[in-house]
């Protein structure tokens, strides 16, 4: 009937299997110590004598690699263990629109999640005066890429019944993005001469693109980038369900 | 309502479902019989459109379930095997779900778990989570869940295991009284269900139908259908095979039970003589004293068995001489 309330129903009941169990409790506590612990220890936040949040949002891609796959192994797996997927599938909603809802709601878990390091704002801003718009970027591009990592989660998570494997699986596949922009690998290619093949990989580091929304500068390219990995993704999502369906 | 053609489920190089075909309308309750690894559940999976078929097709109140696949499933209640649901939800919460998924809003949707849960009475454990229920409790979950939207198909896969004997009784009423009205499938591999709840029941085996019937139909396969069983006294068995074998409508006759007192024997009759053997026999027996004489109905577990186990020995040989 209507594809959006059916989006939101399964987001909805997603999102509340979040807070019922201590999954979500456990995650944001975990997720705000290490927050504190990076930036103030690693990212020596005192010590910068700089009123930004470069120190917090500089570990974010380490740091979501292993939280939000974390967060993303259950989507489809738990679904697929449990035999609730055959439920799902055989409701009149489509696929699409579960696989959506089930994204959606973990985004926006995430995305909470990251909405409770305030804190950290408020003291920067009562620390001296921060350029407030290019934290706001910050955020953006954190939230962005944790949708990225989130939606590889998806997919992953899709293929197996094994939440471990899911979880390995995706966290792999993340930190080749990390990789792929890193200076000692475009280096590496580099040396094999192929330029297009140098190129193609550097433009899927998230690293790359997640440096310019730290720096203040939000480039559609970037957000392009972030928003195609996420699609694409979930389309592969729906594929491997499809498929696995076919048996 | 529904309208199974020819459907087919590779999976591999097994046949697990090989070119199926029935239909089921309005007011039937179609009991689904046959052996474990038969392609039950696949074939329900099908219909519910879990699965898609790998040829043939299925059509639920006039709607393909490949092409037209959220208008069919909008038709159907489904319990798959094994009932799951989801374990972190309280009971309450999963109906909800339900049916809000289903579309029901607002008091519509209050109603639909009411009637739901008391259906099912689940009144007692409605604020608990799934996974604390017992089995039966979690089962009535998710079959409150299928019926939750008031369906016009039911497709229920095992209802009743799990299920203690009162439960089953229940479950049994239930899918009769609901009959009425739908057109349910349910699966089931306990014979006495099929006489406490179908209509019309479709024995498969390996992955294709193999008798299709009322249960009175199916009963009549049986060997046994027909045949005279009776209990006379004050005479020997010999006496009495002699007698019963000099009748015309008589096949042939065993003796099942002889003790000093009586003999207890079983007439078969010739094909053509269906209905007045156990006149004939009574005619023939005037004189003696006859305790019992009445026609067997047939059993079901027997014309189950019949159909579903020589084949088996045959394709057991033909892979012995490979």
């Amino acid at each position: 009937m209507n594809s959006w309330a059916n989006i939101k129903t399964i987001a909805k009941r997603e999102l509340g299997a979040y807070f019922t169990s201590p999954v979500a409790y456990v995650f944001i506590v975990i997720f705000l110590l290490l927050c504190g612990f990076f930036t103030f220890r690693l990212g020596q936040f005192f010590e910068r004598n700089d009123a930004s949040l470069l120190s917090f949002f500089v570990y974010h891609p380490w740091l979501f690699l292993f939280l939000v796959p974390a967060v993303g192994m259950r989507l489809w797996s738990e679904e697929r263990r449990s035999g609730t997927i055959e439920l799902l599938l055989t409701m009149p909603i489509t696929a699409w629109q579960a696989i959506v809802g089930k994204f959606l709601a973990s985004w926006l878990f995430l995305v909470l999640a990251l909405a409770l390091t305030f804190p950290l704002w408020i003291s920067v801003n009562y620390l001296g005066n921060p350029d407030n718009g290019a934290i706001f970027c910050g955020y953006i591009g954190s939230a962005l890429m944790a949708g990225a990592y989130l939606s590889i989660a998806s997919m992953t998570s899709a293929m197996t019944r094994n939440q471990v494997i899911a979880f390995i699986v995706s966290v792999v596949i993340c930190f080749f993005l990390i990789l792929a922009g890193w200076q000692p690998v475009t280096t590496l290619l580099d040396s094999l001469g192929v330029v297009w093949l140098r190129n193609l990989v550097a433009s899927l580091g998230v690293m790359t693109h997640f440096d310019a929304f730290q720096r203040g500068v939000i480039d559609a390219r970037d957000v392009l980038f972030f928003l195609s990995l996420i699609g694409f993704a979930l389309f592969s999502t729906g594929v491997i369900i499809r498929s696995r369906r076919a048996g | 309502m529904i309208k199974v053609e020819n459907l087919v489920k590779t999976f591999g190089t097994k046949r697990a479902v090989d070119g199926v075909s029935f239909s089921v309308e309005r007011g039937e309750v179609l009991g689904f019989l046959g052996p474990n690894g038969a392609g039950k559940s696949t074939t329900m999976r099908m219909i519910t459109g879990f699965i898609p078929p790998t040829s043939g097709r299925v059509l639920v109140g006039g709607f393909d379930m490949v092409e037209k696949p959220t208008a069919a499933k909008r038709l159907i209640g489904y319990l798959p095997e094994n009932a799951p649901a989801y374990s972190d939800m309280t009971v309450y919460g999963f109906l909800s779900f339900a049916a809000e998924v289903r579309g029901l809003r607002g008091s519509a949707k209050k109603q639909a778990i009411h009637r739901a849960v008391e259906m099912c009475f689940l009144e007692p454990v409605l604020h608990q989570t799934v996974d604390t229920l017992s089995k039966g409790y979690r089962h009535r979950t998710c079959f409150a869940q299928s019926i939750i939207h008031d369906p016009e198909v039911l497709v229920l896969d095992e209802p009743t295991d799990g299920l203690d004997p009162n439960q089953k009784h229940e479950v049994r009423g239930l899918i009769r009284q609901m009959g009425e009205k739908k057109a349910i499938i349910f699966s089931t591999h306990i014979l006495e269900e099929v006489d406490a709840a179908c209509s019309r029941a479709i024995i498969i085996d390996r992955g294709r139908v193999v008798a299709n019937g009322t249960p009175a139909e199916l009963r009549r396969r049986s060997e046994l259908a027909g045949a005279v069983t009776l209990r006379v006294s004050g005479v020997n068995g010999a006496a009495v095979r002699e007698r019963l074998s000099q009748l015309p409508t008589v096949k042939r006759t065993t003796i099942l039970e002889e003790d000093n007192h009586a003999v207890t024997a079983r007439a078969f009759p010739k094909s053509d003589v269906n209905g007045v053997l156990a006149r004939s026999i009574a005619e023939a027996m005037q004189g003696w004293r006859i305790e019992e004489l009445h026609t067997e109905e047939g059993r079901l577990d027997e014309v189950f068995r019949s159909i579903t186990m020589p084949d088996t020995a045959e394709t057991q040989e033909a892979s012995k001489k490979k």
